[in-house]
């Protein structure tokens, strides 16, 4: 640095405080090292009076420094300054007139060692911790299917066409309800909780939380306090999406579950559609199985009925119509087996699936079921009347047909 | 009790009425034409289930001012 030598010229003018001063300012406001410096110290005597503007003084062994921070700087700042805190603050130094007093007027500042905002994160943490927001019993289980998605995110946001574009893709049965909210700047925390009781009014199943990935300032509004106590307090279970992978929001600690991105959170929320599908697929193969099961109860009992007939009616007639019976049995069993053969051999696609699952597959062998007009199925013509109208099923349509004559002595088959 | 048409059901209800139909097809004695009643119930709820799985669109709605206070509530 250039040495400034001036006092000589000056010893023999008398000038006033004010003058002197003056000229002092002037003179470290010249230089351009002092106009932009940053500088090491601890802080001490921190004063933060109520017209917003913040005062302290930097130290180390050997000086001090008295340091500002105007209001519209201050507003900036995120975290509290402490005293003891090591800094590193930046600004331009100058003189205070008044006092003669020559400071440090600092425009940002900086945690020496770790990152301002993680110790201020750390701090808030373990409070809210200790007040057992984070506590794994307040985690709630998400709904398995949930009607109802409610999702907290910007509306232009990318994360927000990402999270509908799975939802669309795994789970389009649901239902979207999307709250904007800012999710960066000094309002987005004001806005976020107000987005969150707004969207938990329209009473949705599961709430996700989002918000694309940021620097650890831009996703600073998750950290607010209010934000997580708005979490913590939302009556529907709330999934969070904040970031990156790498990305840990102390939302993300209240939420009932942190997913790693929005698009995470998407997933977490909604049941895959393969999954619906091979679920549903299971309950088909239940329902034939169980179907079949029954058809064959009722052939064993037909097995069971033809036998006692056989030997018990004392007329050998019905030799004749025991072949038939046979033959009836016989075509139940390979309905029966079709069934199954069928059962096993179905494809992936749902589709095309239904005509093979005929329940009447035994109508394909030729038979028919006859109804009355009141669709209960008929088993004796005892009762019929000539005149009346039946309902005649087949294998492939159906007729309306009228009784000619009814005969209830013919012989069982 | 009059089912309800199947093109009435959620996939939820749907699904759960399937579930309720193997059930009874499992364990109660049901004549012929009340087993072939249930398994045709079946059938149309397992296509419903189907048909809601292959073609539902997601339906998306913004809150907008009324829905939204920015008001600072405590």
């Amino acid at each position: 640095m250039e040495q400034r030598s001036f006092l000589p010229y000056l010893r023999t003018i008398s000038l006033r405080v004010s003058d002197l001063t003056l000229y002092l300012r002037q003179v470290l406001e010249s230089d351009l090292l002092l106009q932009d410096v940053w500088v090491q110290g601890e802080i001490s005597n921190l004063s933060r009076p109520s017209s917003g503007h913040i005062y302290f003084t930097l130290k180390d062994e050997g000086a001090s420094l008295r340091c500002v921070i105007w209001r519209s700087t201050a507003q900036r700042l995120r975290g509290n300054l402490q005293n003891g805190m090591a800094v590193e603050a930046h600004g331009r130094i100058s003189i205070y007139e008044r006092d003669g007093q020559y400071q440090l007027y600092v425009d940002s500042m900086r945690l020496t060692g770790e990152g301002w905002l993680y110790q201020e994160f750390l701090r808030l943490k373990a409070r809210l911790e200790q007040e057992g927001l984070f506590d794994p019993e307040r985690k709630r289980p998400l709904p398995p299917h949930p009607k109802v998605v409610g999702i907290v995110t910007s509306p232009t946001g990318a994360a927000l066409q990402d999270m509908l574009n799975i939802l669309r893709d795994r789970y389009p049965l649901c239902e979207v309800i999307v709250a904007p909210a800012q999710v960066q700047g000094d309002n987005a925390p004001l806005t976020i909780t107000a987005a969150l009781r707004a969207v938990c009014r329209q009473n949705p199943d599961v709430v996700i939380l989002a918000r694309g990935g940021g620097s650890l300032e831009d996703l600073w509004a998750f950290n607010d306090e209010r934000v997580v106590r708005a979490i913590a307090e939302c009556p529907i279970p709330v999934v969070t999406g904040i970031g990156h992978e790498t990305d840990f929001t102390l939302s993300d600690f209240a939420a009932d579950l942190r997913a790693p991105t929005p698009t995470g959170a998407a997933v977490a929320v909604s049941p895959d559609r393969d999954d619906l599908r091979r679920e549903l697929s299971g309950t088909i193969d239940a329902l034939a199985a169980a179907f079949g099961s029954r058809l064959d109860q009722l052939t064993g009992d037909l097995d069971e009925a033809t036998y006692r007939l056989d030997h018990l009616s004392p007329l050998r007639r019905v030799e004749n119509d025991r072949q038939r019976l046979d033959d009836l049995v016989e075509r139940a069993k390979r309905a029966q087996k079709h069934i199954l053969a069928l059962r096993q051999a179905r494809s992936q696609a749902l589709a095309g699936r239904w005509a093979a699952l005929n329940p009447l597959a035994v109508l394909q062998r030729g038979y028919a079921v006859v109804t009355d007009t009141a669709g209960r199925v008929l088993h004796s013509s005892a009762g019929l009347q000539a005149g009346q109208d039946v309902h005649v099923r087949l294998a492939e349509g159906a007729f309306d047909a009228q009784v000619t004559a009814a005969h209830p002595d013919q012989p069982h088959p | 009790m009059e089912p309800t048409a199947v093109e009435e059901l959620s996939y939820e209800q749907a699904f759960a009425e399937l579930e309720e139909i193997v059930r009874l097809l499992e364990t109660d004695s049901k004549t012929l034409e009340e087993s072939l009643a249930l398994f045709e119930r079946g059938q149309a709820l397992a296509r419903r289930c189907a048909q809601l799985l292959e073609q539902a669109e997601l339906r998306i709605r913004q809150l907008t001012g009324e829905d939204l206070t920015y008001e600072d509530e405590d």
